[in-house]
């Protein structure tokens, strides 16, 4: 139970959610001299934004994304300038494998439709492919190379992000769940679990896994599911594979850190929506180790130190809910990033900047509009009659 | 569950004092445990045993507690036909749920293990305070040194001392001593005044007490120096420990030496219990977040039970109490013995050890005023002092973390700095990080948070799980 208190704070934009997509948001919008409100139920960047793998990466996405994605990189690039901190940020570079010629098949189809996007992609024949990567084993018959995607570290990029908000005028408040949820026609009105209440014209709903409940209290369905991917990592290595690694099929993604330890993801844990309820899993892990030892033999002799998962929102068709809410004027969506969202974020931030203050974005995000998903309702419920 | 429900699979994780005595009262009651130990034999950290083909007596290996370690490896022997015991076995994680499942490392092979019932006796680990030096070859813990001995039956070697606080301060002096190890000096961290204000408390176990008041005559009879309220120790050299300083009184000494043995405590070993989902809580006794046990040693979580030192530290009698006591609630949890009489002679025993593990708890609360955890080192430690020896982080790092990024929460501290996120996931640092983090941000220990905890809870070969996943 929370106690009420008549302090109201004013705000040109409140924000649900003090990840990367609400933190980048809140730093371009203090940039516009927007005043900002964020609010989040935990550590700002302590959730899917800071646990995730953190993988900087264009290549695998799908066509609709790459234009996001692009503007993205081209933020990345600057990254320091941005937030203050590389975050370990390093365009290493990013290989896909392949281990069949249908794989393959795949890859080149993919190359041919990015290349529309302006994102070059360079196919490895399997002998090439071990001549520049010798650590790669037999099992790849093959790669395409992405060379100026990479990666980085999300427990600091997600935490740099929200600090460079801050310091740009943002106000965060954390361990702060908004427990009531008031429109009237022209103003929002939270109030959270500490008692505060926030009054703002823009409300942007940049809540991961919890976006669909907050969707909901405006009266928008949504299909999004949580997901709980799973992760490991080794020890400290010696330096071995210098680029972020990828397979068709996805069946593990890896990446050598600064520190030599290697960080690998691959199936999915256990858990539920609350606060830090998520479990890796022995098996999900076993089977990425397996699949990443396949690739990169020399693995096979290192410790796994920790693993662990984190919570995630997963839509139907993988892509995001990006824009303007159909219910309710000054209501934005960002969130179900279906397990992607890290390399998007800065331009995700952008972009709602850009909804607070022209009315539209830049950057084609119609893909990722919430009302895809009331035509679906309506569809099944034709169908039923 | 009830007694005519499907059999029971009950796992007792651990085979010191308080997993034997676990699995006794279980095999008298008719049952079958299963026991599963990370040590080669049985016995525990206290009363470990040399690897087979070693021969030392059990006086040379255990002094005045010879007869309780016969007592329990021979009660343990007699056990052996009427368990499932899976020794040199790692329990790495723990699924909690309907059908809870733990995960085993056993000779570079991974299985799992499905239990209905657990006990889990996971012991304890010494207690590190890290100081100028501590990380340098030939520094070790009391409790490793002391491992030494038991194990391999060898000491640290050259001119030791040794170096800290707790009741195994003067054991181990003791016992090395005798050992024929050459101890240049044995330093207290606490005061003889502390000693003096618990007197009154410590005399409720007048034989524990007199033993260390006869382990500190003997040492000195032997010309042995025994210092107290030593503060700030410092160790130095170059590629291994050469120097040792302190400071007493306002005076600094510094001394040459070859060897340190050091530990400030202990600290129990809760991490599987975290995995299995029990409730912890803050106990300042201990200063340390513990799993919740009632007086029989029922956690939070239905169907696992807590025993010995891996809930909070009472030590090696205590333990085989708390055992016997926790095996006795499982069985009456399972409603066990069905006989009136016997169960209410059942009850009545139980009532009788919570009773006895409440005044040794109080013992235990003499012995932290006698021998106090030093509370103020936080204060005092430099900002270039390794914290974190895996990830190689320093005090100043921790504190640059609150100062420059508002850190107070010793989970975002893990993430921002990477503190405790090293081979020992924090089982060895996380207590000083924690501590630093309490003092830099005004708040005490509890507020800090506590560390979470992920599987595994020792590293595990990727080999292992390979080997796992081809035989699915």
């Amino acid at each position: 139970m929370s106690k009420t208190t008549d302090k109201v704070i004013d705000t040109d934009v409140a924000i649900i959610g003090g990840g990367l997509m609400g933190t980048s948001a809140a730093l371009e919008l203090r940039r516009q001299q927007r005043s900002v409100v964020v609010l989040e139920q935990g550590w700002c960047g302590a959730q899917a934004s800071g646990v995730n793998y953190g993988g900087v990466r264009r290549q695998g996405r799908a066509a609709c994304q790459l234009p996001l994605s692009q503007r993205a990189h081209a933020i990345w690039r600057r990254l320091e300038q941005t937030i203050g901190s590389d975050g370990e940020y390093i365009a290493s570079g990013h290989l896909k494998l392949a281990r069949s010629d249908a794989d393959m098949q795949e890859l080149i189809a993919y190359r041919d439709m990015a290349a529309a996007y302006g994102l070059e992609l360079e196919l490895l024949e399997a002998e090439t492919l071990r001549r520049r990567y010798p650590w790669i084993g037999e099992q790849a018959r093959g790669a395409s190379l992405c060379a100026e995607d990479g990666h980085a570290n999300p427990r600091l990029i997600a935490a740099a992000f929200a600090r460079a908000a801050e310091q740009a005028g943002a106000r965060l408040l954390q361990q702060s769940a908004v427990e009531e949820f008031g429109f009237d026609g022209n103003y929002f009105v939270l109030q959270n679990s500490r008692g505060e209440r926030v009054r703002s014209r823009f409300l942007l709903n940049c809540s991961g896994a919890w976006g669909k409940e907050i969707a909901e209290r405006f009266g928008e369905t949504v299909s999004e599911q949580a997901i709980y991917p799973n992760m490991c990592v080794t020890e400290p290595l010696p330096p071995l594979m210098n680029l972020s690694l990828g397979v068709v099929g996805g069946a593990f993604y890896a990446r050598q850190v600064e520190r030599g330890n290697v960080v690998l993801g691959g199936g999915r844990g256990i858990g539920n929506l609350a606060l830090d309820a998520t479990r890796p899993r022995a098996s999900s892990s076993f089977k990425a180790l397996a699949a990443l030892t396949g690739m990169v033999p020399a693995l096979r002799n290192a410790l796994v130190i920790r693993t662990w998962s984190g919570v995630e929102g997963e839509t139907p068709d993988h892509q995001p809910v990006i824009g303007p809410s159909a219910t309710t004027p000054g209501l934005l969506h960002a969130f179900g990033f279906s397990g992607a969202g890290f390399q998007l974020a800065p331009a995700v931030g952008e972009v709602l900047a850009e909804l607070v203050t022209k009315g539209e974005s830049s950057t084609p995000i119609d893909a990722f509009s919430i009302k895809r998903f009331a035509i679906q309702q309506a569809s099944k419920q034709e169908s039923k009659v | 569950m009830s007694a005519s429900s499907p059999s029971p699979q009950i796992i007792i994780v651990g085979a010191g004092p308080a997993g034997v005595r676990a699995a006794q009262t279980l095999v008298e009651a008719g049952l079958r445990p299963i026991v599963i130990d990370e040590n080669r034999r049985a016995g525990g950290q206290i009363y470990r045993q040399p690897p087979p083909g070693f021969v030392r007596s059990k006086k040379e290996l255990y002094g005045f507690e010879a007869a309780k370690a016969e007592a329990l490896h021979s009660s343990f022997d007699q056990l052996r036909p009427s368990i499932d015991y899976r020794p040199d076995t790692l329990v790495w994680n723990c699924m909690p749920g309907h059908s809870g499942q733990l995960d085993l490392l056993h000779a570079q092979r991974h299985a799992t293990l499905p239990y209905t019932h657990l006990i889990l006796c996971s012991g304890a680990l010494d207690r590190v305070m890290p100081f100028p030096g501590w990380t340098l070859p030939g520094v070790y813990t009391l409790g490793a040194a002391q491992v030494a001995l038991k194990a391999q039956g060898c000491v640290l070697d050259g001119r030791v001392v040794i170096a800290g606080s707790g009741p195994l301060l003067y054991l181990l002096a003791y016992q090395y001593a005798k050992a024929g190890a050459d101890i240049v000096a044995v330093l207290d961290t606490a005061r003889f005044g502390g000693k003096l204000r618990a007197l009154p408390t410590l005399l409720r176990q007048p034989v524990t007490f007199a033993k260390g008041l006869y382990f500190m005559g003997w040492l000195r009879a032997k010309g042995i120096p025994l210092l107290d309220g030593v503060e700030q120790i410092a160790a130095s050299g170059q590629q291994t420990i050469q120097n040792l300083r302190w400071t007493r009184g306002g005076k600094t000494t510094e001394i040459a030496c070859d060897a340190l043995a050091t530990g400030f405590g202990l600290r129990s070993e809760t991490q599987l219990a975290e995995l299995a989902g029990c409730r912890f809580v803050f106990d300042e006794l201990n200063q340390q977040w513990l799993p919740q046990r009632d007086d029989a040693g029922r956690s939070s979580v239905p169907a696992v039970y807590l025993a010995g030192d891996g809930s909070g530290i009472a030590g090696a009698d205590a333990a085989e109490l708390s055992g016997r006591a926790a095996a006795l609630a499982l069985l009456q949890d399972l409603g066990l013995p069905t006989n009136a009489a016997a169960k209410t002679a059942a009850e009545q025993e139980s009532r009788r050890l919570a009773r006895t593990l409440r005044s040794n708890l109080q013992f235990r609360q003499g012995l932290e005023t006698a021998f106090p955890t030093a509370v103020h080192w936080a204060r005092n430690c430099a900002d270039d002092l390794v914290i974190c020896r895996c990830e190689e982080i320093t005090a100043g790092q921790l504190r640059r973390s609150v100062q420059q990024e508002g850190t107070v929460e010793i989970n975002r501290l893990k993430a921002m700095t990477r503190v405790g996120m090293g081979r020992c996931q924090g089982r060895v640092c996380g207590a000083a990080a924690a501590e630093i983090l309490a003092h830099a941000t005004g708040v005490s220990v509890a507020e800090a948070g506590r560390l979470r905890v992920q599987a595994p809870v020792k590293p595990i070969p990727v080999s292992a799980a390979l080997a796992a996943e081809e035989q699915t």
